[in-house]
C-alpha cells in the first residue's frame, strides 16, 4: 500500500481506561482529524469519534468477519480480558451477547495489520496488575511472554506480528506515525523490536533530553517530589531504562514524566504495573540504587558515580533540592 | 410488549448496553448494563498506599485527574498532608483543565454529532448543524481539536502529560512554576478563553455567568440570532426537539463540591439537593447494593465495602454496583453541582423544568464559562519560589476519604492502610451514581429513571434517537463506572 492507496481502520476498546482515545485526541499540528486524511487513514469506525452507532456499527463488524468489507488495519485499545475461567465474560460487547475477545480474534484473523494501542493491549498492563482478576492478556504478549489472546505464531494477513504501540498511554504520534507508515507500506518486520514495538521511538531512551541531565551527570538527587535533582537515586526514575523518545518527542507541549518532576515508571515496557518496589521509591541494595543503566558495567557506573559525586559543583548541589535556582550559573572572572 | 436491547453505545466513554421495554412508542422500563470489569479494587489490595497514585488514575483515561485527586485526597486525609497554597493552586488548575476540557469534548465529539443525523434532516436546522457538527466532517471537531490541544499544553507543564500524570501528589504537586512559566500558563489560558468566547457562547464569559433565569437565556438566545455560537444553536434547536421534556430522573442531585479556594471553601459548594430545595450531605449515608451486580455481597458503606465479582448472581445485569445516598438514587454531574451550588439560572432552569436533556448540557457550558474565569484568577494567584509541596510523612495504619468532584460528577475513594499495605480501596464515581442499576428495594438508578417515558420513534424522534440523547445527556464514562 503506497503512494496515493488509502488505509481503512477499525477500533475497538476492551479492558482498558480509554486513555489512549483520550491521548490521541491530545495529537499536535495538525489537529487528529487533519492528520489521519493527512496521513491516509480512513476510519470505519472509532467509538468516540464516529456517527454510526448500534446497528450500523454491528452491521460493519459482521460484514468484516464475513469478507463483504475489507480491513486494513485493526487497533485494539485495552487488556483482552479471558476471564473468568476463560469465558471472556468480563467484557461481552454490548449488544452482541459475545464476549469481546471473540470478536477480537475474528477480526484479527481478517485484517491486513493488527495494533496493539497502549501497554494494555500489547502486554496487558495495568489491568493485568495485582492478582491479575481479570485474567487480563496483550493482543500477543501475556506480559513479558510471547503467546497472549493471539498466540505467538499469529501473524495478520501482510506478514506481520500484532504491532505493539506500547506506553500508559501511548503518545499520539507513536500511533499516528506507525498507522501513517503502515498506510504507506514502509513499516516492515525490521522497524519492530524484540517486543514488537516500533523502533522509531523505542530506539531512544526516556533519558535523552531530560532537562535533569546535568543532576544525572554528577548524581546529584532530588529527595523530595518537586525538587529539582536527578529522580534516579531516590525517588524511582527508570529512564535510563525505559525505551521511549519522551523527552526528544515531548507531551502535551513541553512536558514529560521527568519534566513533570515525577518518575519515569517504564510504561512502555512489558509488568511496568509490577516492578516489585513502591514506584516512587528506589530500591537500595547496601545503598546502591538497583536498576542502573542496562548497558553499562555496574563497577564501572559506581566508580564514576563516587568520582561525579565528589566533583560536583556547589551549584548543582543546591539546586537539586530546590524546587527553583536558587544558585544561578556563575561566569570566569573579567581578566584583570 | 418487547424487550429490546440496543448496543453498542459510542460517543460514551466505554462500552455500554441498555434494555429496554417498549409499549406504546415509548420506554416503559429500561436496565442500564455496564458490560466491562476489570477489578482495580482487587489489583489495589496488598500495595503500598503511595502506588495508589499510579494506579487510580488509569480507572479512567477522560478523568484520570480526578481520579488521581481522590486518590491523592484519600492519602492526604490518612498521612494528615498540609498542602501549601501554590500547591492547591496547581492541582485545582490540572484538575479544572480536564473538566473544563471534558465537558467541550462531551459537547463537540459526543453529544452534537447525533442532530447532524440523517434522521433529522426534515428540519429547517439541519443543514447549519449538520455542516457544523457531522462526525468527523463538520468544521466544529477540527477547530475544536486545536482550540484543545494548545489548552492542553497547559498539562504538559503543570503534569508532564496528560493522561496518567504523578504529578498530584499529598501535600501538593511536583511541578513547581517559574516566573516565565506563570505568564506563559495564562497566555494558554487566556486563548482558550477566546475560543469559549468566539465559538462556542459568541459572546463574554461575564455576560454568560451572569444570565440568572430561563428568561434571560431565552432573551440572550434570540439576540444572538444572524450570528449565533454553538450554545444558542443548542439552544434553538433544543427548543425545536422539546429537549427539556426529555429525560429526567428523580430531581435528587448531589454534589461533593470542587476546588478549593485560598480560604479553604470549595468554589462549588457540597450539599444534596431534593423536594425542591438544598440540604447539606451527610456522607456516611452512602453505601453502595449489590442486588442486582454481578457482585458477591451486601449493601455496604465503602469504608467497610468489598469488590469480589460473582458471575453467577441471581437477578444481576450490570458489573455497576448501585449506590445509594440513605437508600435514595441520586443523580450526579454538572448539573447537580451547579443546582447544589445556587446559580440563578440552573436553579431557575430545575424549577421550571427540572433535570433533563437540556438543562444537563447548559450546565455543562455555564459551567465551562465558571471554570475559565476561576482559572484566570488562580493562575494569577500563582507565587513563583514559594512551595508547590510539603512532604507527608506515610503512617503505617490510617484511613483516608478522598472526595472530589469529576467532570460527570460526585467521586469518592475511601482506603484503608493496615502494616504500610492497602488493606482495602474503595471507588464510587459519578457515572457508578448516574448508571446504577436496581437496589434491593426495585428503585431503578438514575438513567433507568431518566429513560422512562422516552419515545422510541415518534415523528420527532425516530429510530430510538432521544434514546441516545438522553444517556449521552449524563456523558457517561463506562470505564469509571464498573471499574
Amino acid at each position: 500500500m503506497s503512494g496515493g492507496a488509502r488505509m481503512n481502520l477499525l477500533w475497538l476498546q476492551s479492558g482498558g481506561c480509554g486513555g489512549c482515545t483520550m491521548s490521541l485526541l491530545c495529537a499536535d499540528t495538525p489537529d487528529l482529524l487533519t492528520r489521519l486524511d493527512t496521513s491516509g487513514i480512513d476510519l470505519l469506525w472509532h467509538p468516540s469519534l464516529s456517527e454510526a452507532g448500534m446497528d450500523e456499527a454491528l452491521r460493519l463488524l459482521e460484514d468484516i468477519r464475513s469478507g463483504r468489507q475489507r480491513l486494513d488495519a485493526l487497533c485494539v485499545e485495552g487488556s483482552l480480558l479471558r476471564g473468568p475461567h476463560g469465558t471472556g465474560r468480563f467484557h461481552m460487547l454490548a449488544g452482541t451477547g459475545r464476549p469481546m475477545i471473540e470478536w477480537v480474534r475474528e477480526l484479527a484473523a481478517v485484517a491486513r495489520y493488527c495494533v496493539a494501542v497502549g501497554s494494555c493491549a500489547a502486554f496487558g498492563g495495568v489491568t493485568a496488575g495485582g492478582s491479575n482478576p481479570t485474567d487480563a492478556c496483550g493482543l500477543q504478549y501475556d506480559g513479558r511472554y510471547p503467546g497472549g489472546l493471539l498466540g505467538k505464531d499469529y501473524r495478520s494477513s501482510a506478514g506481520l506480528p500484532a504491532i505493539n504501540v506500547a506506553g500508559c498511554p501511548t503518545h499520539p504520534d507513536w500511533v499516528l506515525d506507525t498507522l501513517h507508515l503502515l498506510a504507506r507500506g514502509e513499516l516492515g518486520a525490521d522497524d519492530l523490536d524484540d517486543l514488537a514495538r516500533p523502533r522509531m521511538y523505542t530506539d531512544l531512551l526516556a533519558h535523552h533530553g531530560c532537562p535533569r541531565n546535568e543532576f544525572y551527570e554528577y548524581k546529584a538527587s532530588a529527595i523530595e517530589p518537586s525538587d529539582l535533582g536527578c529522580l534516579m537515586e531516590h525517588l524511582g526514575c527508570m529512564g535510563t531504562q525505559a525505551q521511549a523518545d519522551c523527552n526528544v518527542r515531548t507531551w502535551n507541549g513541553e512536558g514529560s514524566c521527568t519534566r513533570g518532576g515525577y518518575a519515569c515508571i517504564n510504561c512502555t515496557a512489558p509488568e511496568f504495573e509490577e516492578p516489585g518496589h513502591a514506584f516512587l521509591r528506589t530500591p537500595t541494595v547496601a545503598g546502591i540504587p538497583l536498576g542502573l543503566p542496562t548497558d553499562m558495567p555496574k563497577a564501572w557506573f559506581i566508580a564514576l558515580s563516587s568520582l561525579a559525586k565528589a566533583a560536583t559543583p556547589q551549584r548543582i548541589k543546591e539546586n537539586a533540592r530546590a524546587d527553583h535556582v536558587v544558585a544561578r550559573p556563575g561566569r570566569k572572572p573579567d581578566r584583570k | 410488549m418487547a424487550r429490546q436491547i440496543v448496543g453498542p453505545f459510542n460517543r460514551v466513554e466505554g462500552d455500554l448496553e441498555v434494555q429496554l421495554d417498549v409499549g406504546d412508542g415509548q420506554v416503559d422500563a429500561a436496565w442500564v448494563n455496564s458490560p466491562l470489569y476489570r477489578g482495580f479494587e482487587q489489583i489495589l489490595l496488598g500495595k503500598i498506599p503511595g502506588d495508589a497514585l499510579v494506579y487510580a488514575p488509569r480507572v479512567c483515561g477522560i478523568c484520570s485527574v480526578s481520579q488521581s485527586v481522590a486518590a491523592a485526597f484519600a492519602l492526604g486525609d490518612a498521612y494528615r498532608a498540609e498542602t501549601p497554597p501554590n500547591g492547591i493552586l496547581a492541582l485545582d488548575l490540572i484538575h479544572a483543565a480536564e473538566n473544563l476540557i471534558d465537558h467541550l469534548t462531551h459537547f463537540y465529539l459526543f453529544f452534537m454529532p447525533d442532530f447532524a443525523r440523517p434522521e433529522y434532516a426534515a428540519q429547517p436546522w439541519h443543514a447549519d448543524i449538520h455542516a457544523r457538527f457531522r462526525a468527523v466532517e463538520g468544521s466544529a471537531a477540527p477547530e475544536f481539536l486545536q482550540a484543545r490541544t494548545a489548552f492542553m499544553h497547559l498539562m504538559g507543564l503543570l503534569a508532564g502529560k496528560w493522561p496518567h500524570s504523578l504529578a498530584i501528589q499529598p501535600g501538593g504537586c511536583t511541578r513547581a512554576v517559574s516566573a516565565r512559566e506563570r505568564l506563559h500558563l495564562g497566555n494558554v489560558v487566556g486563548a482558550f478563553r477566546r475560543f469559549l468566547e468566539q465559538r462556542v457562547f459568541a459572546a463574554p464569559l461575564d455576560e454568560i455567568v451572569a444570565l440568572d433565569s430561563r428568561d434571560a437565556l431565552q432573551h440572550w438566545q434570540a439576540a444572538q440570532a444572524g450570528q449565533p455560537g454553538d450554545l444558542a444553536r443548542f439552544l434553538a434547536l433544543g427548543e425545536a426537539l422539546g429537549l427539556h421534556t426529555l429525560g429526567r430522573a428523580a430531581d435528587r442531585f448531589m454534589s461533593f463540591g470542587a476546588y478549593r479556594e485560598a480560604d479553604g471553601a470549595p468554589l462549588f459548594a457540597r450539599g444534596v439537593w431534593r423536594d425542591g430545595s438544598l440540604h447539606s450531605l451527610d456522607v456516611d449515608g452512602i453505601a453502595e447494593d449489590v442486588s442486582h451486580s454481578w457482585m458477591a455481597g451486601d449493601t455496604a458503606p465503602p469504608r467497610t465495602a468489598r469488590t469480589l465479582p460473582d458471575p453467577g448472581r441471581e437477578g444481576a445485569y450490570t458489573w455497576c454496583k448501585a449506590p445509594r445516598l440513605h437508600g435514595k438514587a441520586v443523580e450526579v454531574g454538572a448539573l447537580a453541582r451547579q443546582l447544589v451550588d445556587g446559580h440563578p439560572l440552573i436553579c431557575d432552569l430545575v424549577a421550571a423544568t427540572g433535570g433533563n436533556v437540556l438543562t444537563r448540557v447548559v450546565a455543562r457550558l455555564l459551567e465551562s464559562a465558571r471554570i475559565l474565569l476561576a482559572m484566570q484568577r488562580w493562575t494569577d494567584a500563582l507565587v513563583p519560589g514559594e512551595p508547590f509541596h510539603n512532604p507527608a510523612a506515610p503512617l503505617a495504619d490510617a484511613e483516608g476519604i478522598g472526595l472530589t468532584e469529576a467532570a460527570r460528577g460526585s467521586l469518592g475513594h475511601w482506603l484503608r492502610i493496615e502494616g504500610g499495605r492497602i488493606r482495602n480501596y474503595q471507588i464510587v464515581s459519578p457515572t457508578t451514581w448516574n448508571f446504577s442499576p436496581r437496589d434491593a428495594a426495585g428503585q431503578p438508578g438514575a438513567l433507568e429513571q431518566a429513560l422512562t417515558g422516552t419515545p422510541v420513534d415518534s415523528p420527532r424522534h425516530p429510530r430510538k434517537i432521544a434514546v441516545q440523547h438522553v444517556v449521552r445527556s449524563f456523558d457517561p464514562c463506562m470505564v469509571c463506572t464498573a471499574h
